[in-house]
C-alpha cells in the first residue's frame, strides 16, 4: 500500500522513500480508528474536524480477487477512497470526536493513544503548546477520595432528606464579630442601633456553588447566555440563589442595566477589559450585582495572566470590552498599576467598594498556593474584604500554556484547610468566608466534592469546567481532549466566536441543564448532608464528618482515616 | 440517649426525687452515670449563701494534698467542708474523697465584683483540672456560691444510695439531674452532664452533629472557660454562657442563637433585622440535634429548648411553687402526681419554656412570634 496522494510532506518525502522524518501514528494522542466497509464516504467527518487532522485521500490497492466457479486468484490494481488521519503536529487529532458524532455510519472513532510521544513534538517553531481546559491528571483526586463517614445512627437519628426542611445557603461578605454588630436592647428585644456610626459589610445568603469566572469572549454568545438565563430561572422560579462570576471581559450593557444583574458577581482582572463600560453605567444600574471578584490568579495557569486569542475578538466581544477587533489580549500577571499587597489589596477593595457605595461585598480570587495564608493573614485584618476565593491547581481555563496547566499550582483540597484551621486560630473563621475552586466535580462528583470542601472550610465553592461539560457537552478531559478552547475552533460552540459553530448550541438548551444540574444538585447535597445530622446550617468545618483512605492525607488535613 | 430531669420549688428537697423520678425513665439510661448540680442550698448552706463552694473528686490522697496545698497558695480559707455519707456499695467504686469545700475569697478580691470574682472561681477550677487531670487524681466540676455538683459512675439510685442522699443530707431549691446513657465511647466523669460555668448550668439528652464547628468557634473566642468538651453536650452550656453572660443578651436569645429561624420565619418577630445579624454573626453555634437542652441561669431562672425539629422529647408541668422539665412524662409524674397533667407543657420546636425563680410561674415563650 502505498499513498496515492499524501500530505504537503509528499514533495519532500518523495526523495526520501523510508519516511525518516515523519512522525508516526504512534507519537499522536489519539489514533483514529476508520473502518473501511462501514465508510459510505460522505465526507462529514473530514469536513466536521476542527483541526483538520482527517482528510480524504485516494489510494492504489492491490488486491487478489477471484470470480470465477474455480480458484482463478488474479492480482489487480484498484483506486480506492479512504480517509486518513495526517501525522502533522499542527493537525494533531485532539481527540473530540465529532467526526463520530456525525457519521452515520460509526465508521470513525478517535481511539486514545496512551503510547503518545505528543508532548516530544508539540513546540514547533519554538512556541510552548498552548491549549484550553485544565490539568491532564486522570488520577483520582483527593477531593474524591474523601468519604462521609459520621454517619448518625440510633444514637443520633439522621434527617431526612426529603421531609425535613434544609437551609442550603452560605454567605458571602464580610460577617461581623457578634460583639460588634450595630443592636442594641430596647425592652428586652434587640434592635438595631441606627445612631451606631460602625460600618455594616453587605452580605449575600446564596446557594453554596456559584457559576465561576468565565467571560464572554472565552465563552460563545450561546453559551454565556445559556447559563445567564439559567442563574436568572434559578433564581427568580426556582428559589435557589445561584450566582454567577461574569469573568474578565465585561458585561453586556443590556445585563448590567437590568434588575437581574444582582444575580452576577462583575470581576476586574488585570487587562480591566469592559470596566470602561461598567462604570459608566453605573447611574443607570437598577440592582447591584451580588459582588464583585478582583482576580489576582487563577488555579490553572499560577502567576500567568489572561489571553484573547485575536481570532476571538469579534465585532461583539471588540464593544463589550472596548477594544479593537481582531488583536490578541493579553491581562498582565499582575495588576501593572499595583506594586504591593497593601496597594494590590487593600486600596482595590477598597476602591470597589467604594464605587458601589459599599453595598457590593468585594473579594480578591487568587490561585492555589502555598503563600495562600499570608494572603488571608492580610484580608483577615482588612475589614472590607468581603471573602477569599482560591482556585487550587484543577482549574480550568481558556487559554494556557500546557505547562502552567499540568504543573503550575496548589491543590485545593489542603490550602483550603489550612486556611481555614489559620482563621481558626484567630478566631475568624465565620468573619472571612473562603470560596474553593478548581477541579470540583472533575469527575462529576459536583454534590460531594461541594460538600468535602465545605467541611474541610470552605463557605461555597465556584465551578466552571464541570458546567460547560454538564450544559453543553463539552468534550475536554484529562486525557486532553479536544481542549481547544484557546483556538477558537470549539466544536460544540462553547468556546468560540464563530457563528458558524456557535450556531450549534442553543441557549435555551443550556439554561436547561444549568437549572438540572442546581436542582439535582440542591437534592444531593441533602442527600449528604441529612444522614450525617446537618440542615439548619451548612456544615462550614464539620471535620469530624470526613475521613480519607491515606494516613498522609488524613494527618494534613487533621482529619481521620478510614479504611 | 440520656434521662433527665430538673426540679424548681420555692421550698427546699433533696436530690432523691430527681433519682427517683430517674429511676422510672430506667430504661433510658444504662447505669453509666448520674451527675447533679444542686443550686440555691438549704440547711447548713443557708448561712454561706455567698462563699464558693467547690465541688469535685480526689481519688486519692495525693490529690488532697494537691488540693489543699493549691487553694492555700491561691489564697482562699477554707470554711466548711461538706462531705456525702459515703455507704459502700458493691457495684460503685469508690473514690478516695468527695467534696464540696466551702470557701472565703482572698482578701484582694473581697471588694471586687461578682464578675471579677466569677474569673477567678472560674480560672482556679481550670487550673486545678489541669493539675488532676493528666494522673486523674483531681475532678473539679463547679466552684461557685451555693452550688455543688457531685458525679459518679453507676446506676442513678445506687449512686444516691452511696452518695447517702436518701438520709436527706442535703437539700436545694433547684436540683438538675443526669442519669447517663454512655455514647461517648468511654466512661469519663468530665463528660457527665450537668455542666457547668460561673453560673449557667445545663443538660441535654442526645447527640451534637455540630459539635466540631461549634467547639472551634467557642475554643477561639479567647475564653479560658471554654475548655474540656470530652461530651459533645459541653457546648451547651458554654453557648448559653456565651450569649447571655458574654454579649448580655437576654436568655430567649437562646433560642434564637442555636436554632435561628430561617427568613421566611422571621416576619412575625419585631426585632427580625437583629435577628438576622445574629443569625450571621453566630452562625457556626447553630445545633441540629437531636437535643432538649435543660438549663439555669445564675438568677435561677430554669429553662427548657429543643433542637429545631423537636427530634427529642421533653416536658414541663408542676404545681405553682413546684415545677419540672424531665425528659420523660413518667419522671413527672413520679415526683408531682396531684398536678394536673392537662397543664402539662410539652414544648414544640418553636417553644422555649421559662420557670421563674421560686417555681413562681411558667411561661412559654414562642421563637416565632418572640413572645
Amino acid at each position: 500500500m502505498e499513498p496515492a496522494t499524501r500530505n504537503v510532506d509528499y514533495l519532500i518525502n518523495v526523495q526520501r522513500l523510508d519516511h525518516n522524518y515523519q512522525l508516526s501514528l504512534k507519537e499522536f494522542p489519539y489514533i483514529i480508528r476508520w473502518r473501511e466497509n462501514r465508510c459510505k464516504r460522505c465526507g462529514s467527518c473530514t469536513a466536521v474536524c476542527p483541526v483538520k487532522a482527517i482528510e480524504p485521500t485516494v489510494k492504489i490497492q492491490r488486491i487478489v480477487q477471484s470470480e470465477g466457479a474455480l480458484p482463478t486468484p488474479v492480482a489487480v490494481r484498484k483506486i480506492v477512497h479512504v480517509v486518513e488521519q495526517v501525522t502533522e503536529m499542527d493537525r494533531y487529532c485532539t481527540g473530540c470526536g465529532a467526526c463520530t458524532l456525525v457519521c452515520p455510519n460509526e465508521a470513525i472513532e478517535p481511539e486514545y493513544n496512551p503510547q503518545n510521544k505528543f508532548l516530544h513534538h508539540k513546540n514547533k517553531g519554538g512556541e510552548g503548546y498552548k491549549r484550553g481546559g485544565r490539568r491532564n491528571d486522570p488520577s483520582i483526586s483527593t477531593l474524591d477520595r474523601l468519604k462521609f463517614t459520621r454517619i448518625s445512627m440510633l444514637t443520633d437519628p439522621a434527617l431526612d432528606a426529603g421531609r425535613h426542611e434544609f437551609h442550603m445557603r452560605t454567605l458571602l461578605g464580610r460577617i461581623m464579630p457578634p460583639e460588634d454588630l450595630p443592636l442594641k436592647k430596647d425592652n428586652g428585644k434587640l434592635v438595631v442601633d441606627t445612631m451606631s456610626d460602625r460600618f455594616v459589610p453587605p452580605v449575600r445568603e446564596i446557594f453554596p456553588i456559584m457559576i465561576g469566572s468565565m467571560s464572554i469572549g472565552a465563552l460563545s454568545p450561546p453559551m454565556w447566555e445559556g447559563l445567564a438565563m439559567g442563574v436568572a430561572y434559578l433564581n427568580e422560579v426556582e428559589g435557589l440563589p445561584v450566582v454567577m462570576c461574569t469573568g474578565e471581559g465585561g458585561v453586556p450593557s443590556r445585563l448590567l442595566k437590568s434588575k437581574y444583574l444582582k444575580y452576577f458577581i462583575i470581576q476586574i482582572a488585570s487587562g480591566y477589559f469592559g470596566w470602561d463600560e461598567i462604570i459608566h453605567t453605573l447611574p443607570y444600574m437598577k440592582e447591584d450585582p451580588a459582588g464583585i471578584e478582583i482576580k489576582y490568579g487563577q488555579g490553572a495557569k499560577p502567576g500567568d495572566g489572561g489571553l484573547l486569542m485575536a481570532q476571538k475578538v469579534l465585532k461583539l466581544i471588540a464593544s463589550i470590552r472596548g477594544v479593537p477587533r481582531f488583536v490578541d489580549l493579553a491581562s498582565p500577571p499582575t495588576h501593572q498599576t499595583k506594586y504591593s499587597i497593601e496597594e494590590a489589596v487593600a486600596k482595590m477593595i477598597q476602591s470597589m467598594s467604594m464605587a458601589w457605595g459599599f453595598r457590593v461585598p468585594v473579594y480578591p480570587k487568587i490561585s492555589g498556593t502555598k503563600t495562600a495564608r499570608a494572603v488571608l493573614n492580610n484580608l483577615a485584618r482588612n475589614p472590607y474584604a468581603a471573602a477569599l476565593s482560591i482556585d487550587g491547581e484543577d482549574g480550568g481555563t481558556g487559554a494556557a500554556y500546557n505547562v502552567s496547566m499540568d504543573k503550575m499550582g496548589h491543590p485545593i483540597a489542603s490550602n483550603i484547610r489550612e486556611c481555614y484551621l489559620d482563621l481558626v486560630k484567630q478566631g475568624k473563621q465565620n468573619e472571612l468566608p473562603l470560596i474553593a475552586a478548581g477541579g470540583i466535580a472533575k469527575k462529576g462528583n459536583l454534590a460531594a466534592n461541594t460538600a468535602a470542601l465545605i467541611m474541610l472550610g470552605a463557605s461555597a465553592v465556584s465551578i466552571g469546567k464541570y458546567m460547560m461539560q454538564a450544559t453543553a457537552d463539552c468534550f475536554g478531559d484529562e486525557y486532553n481532549r479536544c481542549n481547544l478552547c484557546n483556538t477558537g475552533r470549539c466544536p460544540r460552540g462553547i468556546t468560540t466566536q464563530d457563528p458558524k459553530l456557535y450556531r450549534r448550541l442553543d441557549s435555551d438548551k443550556v439554561a436547561e441543564r444549568v437549572v438540572e444540574v442546581f436542582k439535582a444538585t440542591n437534592i444531593e447535597l441533602k442527600k449528604i448532608f441529612a444522614p450525617m445530622g446537618r440542615s439548619t446550617e451548612l456544615p462550614i468545618g464539620m471535620s469530624d464528618g470526613l475521613s480519607i483512605d491515606d494516613k498522609a492525607m488524613a494527618e494534613r488535613l487533621e482529619i481521620s482515616y478510614a479504611c | 440517649m440520656c434521662r433527665l430531669v430538673a426540679i424548681t420549688s420555692n421550698e427546699y428537697f433533696s436530690p432523691i426525687e430527681n433519682i427517683l423520678a430517674l429511676e422510672t425513665m430506667k430504661e433510658g439510661h444504662d447505669g453509666s452515670g448520674l451527675g447533679l448540680t444542686l443550686k440555691d442550698l438549704g440547711g447548713e448552706f443557708e448561712e454561706l449563701k455567698g462563699s464558693p463552694i467547690l465541688s469535685g473528686i480526689c481519688t486519692n490522697k495525693k490529690g488532697v494534698q494537691i488540693l489543699n496545698e493549691f487553694m492555700h497558695k491561691a489564697g482562699f480559707t477554707l470554711k466548711d467542708i461538706w462531705t456525702p455519707k459515703i455507704k459502700p456499695l458493691k457495684h460503685i467504686m469508690r473514690r478516695e474523697y468527695y467534696f464540696a469545700r466551702i470557701y472565703d475569697y482572698p482578701e484582694s478580691y473581697k471588694d471586687k465584683s461578682m464578675h471579677e470574682k466569677e474569673d477567678l472561681l472560674m480560672n482556679i477550677r481550670l487550673a486545678l483540672r489541669k493539675i488532676g487531670e493528666p494522673d486523674g487524681s483531681i475532678f473539679v466540676f463547679s466552684f461557685y456560691p451555693d452550688v455543688i455538683t457531685l458525679k459518679e459512675v453507676g446506676d442513678p439510685l445506687q449512686v444516691g444510695e452511696f452518695f447517702g442522699l436518701d438520709k436527706n443530707t442535703i437539700k436545694a431549691k433547684i436540683i438538675f439531674a443526669q442519669g447517663r446513657q454512655n455514647t461517648n465511647y468511654a466512661i469519663y466523669l468530665y463528660a457527665c452532664h450537668p455542666f457547668f460555668i460561673q453560673g449557667y448550668c445545663s443538660m441535654t439528652n442526645g447527640e451534637n452533629t455540630a459539635f466540631v464547628p461549634i467547639r472551634e468557634f467557642l475554643m477561639s473566642r479567647g475564653f479560658p472557660g471554654y475548655v474540656g468538651y470530652n461530651s459533645d453536650s459541653e457546648v451547651f452550656t458554654h453557648i448559653l454562657h456565651y450569649t447571655i453572660r458574654h454579649l448580655g443578651l437576654p436568655l430567649t436569645y437562646y433560642k434564637d442563637v442555636i436554632t435561628p429561624l430561617k427568613d421566611s420565619e422571621l416576619e412575625m418577630r419585631e426585632d427580625r433585622k437583629a435577628l438576622k445579624f445574629l443569625r450571621h454573626s453566630l452562625r457556626p453555634l447553630c445545633i441540629d440535634g437531636p437535643n432538649v437542652v435543660i438549663g439555669f441561669t445564675p438568677e435561677g431562672l430554669c429553662f427548657m429548648v429543643h433542637d429545631s425539629k423537636k427530634l427529642r422529647p421533653g416536658v414541663v408541668g408542676g404545681v405553682k411553687g413546684k415545677y419540672v422539665l424531665v425528659s420523660e412524662e413518667c419522671g413527672l409524674d413520679r415526683t408531682i402526681p396531684e398536678r394536673n397533667r392537662s397543664e402539662d407543657i410539652f414544648p414544640m420546636k418553636y417553644d422555649m419554656v421559662i420557670v421563674t425563680p421560686q417555681a413562681e410561674e411558667v411561661r412559654v415563650w414562642n421563637q416565632l412570634q418572640g413572645m
